[in-house]
């Protein structure tokens, strides 16, 4: 019986020894492989570029759809519902990206991934572009091998907790357990503030938000964490809404967008102007009902981000009407927000820092020259 | 025929048998070292074109997120190797447990199966009919949701005798705190040790020579538990003070807590694994031919006596290769931890691949460390085998 170990031991050696070398080269550069490392390492760097630019938008346009990583779980921002319909802003992201790039919203497939396994899938080219309210940071945006592309939603991190729990703020909590998902900023921002007001805590970790949210409703904890927003949305479809309150502490900045691969520009950009386009179309007043009268408005800048005027559409790779199948398939910004989030919601929220840097917000798009 | 003399010579090698078998494995060796190869190649060049490289190094960086249970000194502000070791302590934590638990469950069922009491077999049949047919991960998730997080909230915690507080934070027990007699009485508890192992020892030699030995499982926790009181009464004041468990505030305070999610995984994976480790004694035991019972009877040996003498160490060389691979499963599943979020090794390493995006390593790491869990426990298991195994004369 032992002596059939000894191939598995072997194994095992021989896969830590391949995993040392593959550790081990790359940080000392030429240092023991001088051999492999100059042959290799240049001609990998004059061939990726050119190759890596434009080969998103041409696979997607072959393949002919868009594959979009989306939330499932999040009512108004990634949402599937009992039909198998997704909806929500990050959804229609997607569905914005899908117009521009085939002049149909539809052309798209919505692929629910976890917080988890959101930045392998778009590492791996599983997905084209991750649409699931993620949190722009530092190492997202480098070593993750990912670039945001803009914020399509300010948010901040919230507290909910029973309202006859009496709790008001973070000291209120000391000594009490926390829900709180695996795998986010959520969970290191946490680990922060309380460890900054010095009160103990103990955290309760889940997968994914369902269970984070059954375990809060179960009384697991005193308090569930995540961004406002998610907060807003998970309490409408708690058994008793009215009975739990959003504790009025922001616990940090969680500027929310779309993320594309490293590598390939012309993505990046397209994926950048579609967000822009959302956003100036609202400031320049144009939705869905009145852009076709829009094509003749007689705003300069109108006229060229609908590809009446210029060429545009062709610097970025796609047609000139680009921005015109946005708005008139999905709508603007303020269409996408308030068919989600709007006041006509259960998941309403107010617009604050979400309105146009005109009305006192954050939405400010470059212009379209 | 003029070739007859040449019968016997070697037949060129692409007609040996011999060459041809040689051939086929180093072709086959060839084959699976170029698949191997293409596929490291393969994700090298992938992690090169996205600008990372792999490496453990990371480990030494700042983890930043909370555990909710470690038995090292954790904190968000330690390194990932630390979080990494906490669940892996976690894990062996579980794994102990629940073999020693499972063990002891699931040979008082293999007995009960074999009971001449209609009720006793029929119970424990039923049970491990139910047991052995369920998926783990829904009996999991059935213990956490149905029955942990079921119990009261804290301030409604249900208090039983014997100060034992439940509530759905978890189950207070009362707890030793070590005083500053400690250090010196845990000398006296190794010192019993050391007896109770020379007592074997010694006791086992004797045995071989006399033919006639006092029972070591008796004696030798006897003089452990001796010692251990003699060197607790001894110390100037006790080396343990009592605590006990109460609610205070938002949790219970004190005492020993075992959270519902230790209490659901540990329940979970003893009473799943005791089903099957009941039908692996119930089959040692059959295997045991009834000739060997009827002869002990016919000297006048008691059931039990029967049992333990006869029947047990014959059954024991049947029952430990597949109870080994029982162990294996158990701490194998323990890993469906994170369905109930307790932090055991495969929980916290995936919490890390989140946090830090080196999914290659660390899902290498955990498999690695899985490995040598199974190959330890074998390796074990396997000498253990060996020492038990009936030796034919």
């Amino acid at each position: 019986m032992t002596k059939k170990l000894y191939p598995i031991l072997g194994l095992l050696l021989a896969t830590a020894v391949l995993l040392a070398a593959c550790g081990g080269s790359p940080a000392p550069a030429t240092g023991d492989a001088p051999v492999e490392q100059p042959t290799a390492a240049p001609a990998e760097v004059i061939f990726t570029t050119p190759s890596g630019y434009g080969v998103t938008l041409e696979a997607v346009q072959s393949r002919g759809n868009l594959i979009c990583g989306v939330n499932s779980q999040v009512p108004g921002f990634g949402y599937v519902d009992a039909d198998g319909n997704f909806s929500g802003v990050d959804v229609d992201y997607c569905r914005a990206l899908a117009a521009a790039i085939f002049g149909d919203a539809d052309a798209v497939e919505f692929r629910p991934v976890t917080a988890a396994e959101r930045f392998t899938a778009l590492q791996s080219g599983e997905i084209d572009v991750l649409s699931r309210n993620t949190t722009w940071s530092t190492l997202r945006d480098t070593e993750l091998g990912g670039n945001f592309v803009h914020t399509t939603f300010y948010d901040g991190q919230g507290l909910m907790v029973r309202e006859d729990s009496g709790i008001t703020d973070i000291a209120g909590l000391d000594g009490g357990t926390i829900c709180v998902q695996t795998g986010t900023t959520t969970e290191l921002n946490l680990a922060d503030v309380f460890a900054a007001a010095g009160v103990s805590y103990t955290p309760a970790v889940f997968e994914d938000a369902d269970g984070t949210f059954a375990a809060y409703a179960e009384g697991r904890c005193d308090a569930v964490t995540t961004d406002k927003s998610g907060l807003v949305s998970r309490r409408t479809v708690l058994a008793d809404p009215e009975a739990h309150v959003i504790l009025d502490v922001t616990m940090s900045k969680e500027p929310l967008g779309p993320m594309v691969r490293h590598g390939d520009d012309q993505w990046f950009d397209i994926a950048q102007w579609t967000v822009f386009a959302l956003i100036s179309a609202e400031e320049f007043g144009v939705t869905s009902a009145n852009v076709d009268s829009m094509m003749t408005s007689s705003n300069p800048e109108v006229l060229r981000m609908l590809g009446a005027e210029g060429e545009l559409g062709a610097a970025l790779g796609l047609s000139a009407d680009w921005a015109y199948n946005i708005i008139s398939q999905v709508g603007n910004y303020e269409e996408v927000y308030n068919r989600s989030l709007g006041p006509d919601t259960p998941t309403y929220i107010p617009r604050g820092l979400n309105s146009l840097y005109t009305e006192g917000g954050l939405l400010y798009a470059p212009p379209f020259r | 025929m003029a070739n007859a003399p040449k019968a016997h010579a070697n037949p060129p090698f692409w007609r040996d048998e011999r060459a041809l078998r040689l051939l086929a494995q180093l072709a086959f060796g060839a084959a699976v070292l170029f698949f191997g190869y293409i596929l490291i190649q393969n994700m090298v060049n992938g992690l090169r074109q996205q600008g990372t490289t792999l490496g453990i190094g990371f480990l030494q960086n700042t983890a930043g997120f909370d555990l909710a249970e470690t038995l090292n000194d954790y904190t968000r502000s330690s390194a990932y190797i630390q979080a990494f070791l906490a669940g892996l302590y976690n894990t062996l934590l579980v794994s102990a447990v629940g073999i020693v638990l499972s063990t002891i469950l699931g040979i008082i069922l293999g007995v009960a199966r074999l009971s001449s009491n209609v009720l006793v077999r029929t119970l424990a049949t039923a049970y491990l009919e139910l047991m052995r047919n369920l998926s783990l991960l829904v009996f999991l998730i059935f213990w956490y949701l149905g029955v942990f997080l079921k119990l009261p909230l804290v301030r409604d915690a249900i208090n039983w005798p014997g100060n034992i507080i439940l509530s759905n934070r978890g189950i207070g027990i009362p707890w030793g705190i070590p005083t500053e007699t400690w250090p010196a009485f845990k000398l006296f508890l190794f010192g019993g040790l050391l007896l109770a192992l020379a007592i074997i020892v010694i006791f086992h030699f004797q045995g071989k020579r006399t033919g006639k030995a006092p029972l070591a499982i008796v004696w030798a926790p006897l003089a452990f538990i001796a010692v251990a009181v003699a060197g607790w009464f001894l110390q100037p004041a006790a080396p343990l003070s009592l605590d006990l468990p109460a609610v205070q505030g938002l949790n219970i305070r004190g005492g020993r807590i075992f959270t519902p999610e230790f209490m659901a995984l540990v329940s979970g994976l003893v009473l799943y694994t005791a089903a099957f480790i009941g039908e692996v004694v119930r089959a040692g035991i059959q295997a045991v031919s009834k000739g060997q019972v009827e002869a002990a009877r016919a000297i006048g040996l008691t059931s039990f006596q029967t049992l333990r003498l006869v029947v047990f160490p014959q059954a024991l060389q049947v029952i430990i290769p597949p109870l080994t691979s029982q162990y294996l499963n158990l701490t194998k599943n323990s890993s469906l931890a994170i369905a109930v979020g307790y932090p055991d090794l495969f929980y916290v390493s995936n919490t890390i691949l989140n946090q830090s995006g080196r999914a290659v390593e660390m899902i290498t790491l955990v498999m690695l460390t899985y490995l040598m869990f199974s190959l330890i426990t074998s390796i074990f298991m396997n000498w253990y085998n060996a020492r038990v195994r009936l030796v034919e004369r």
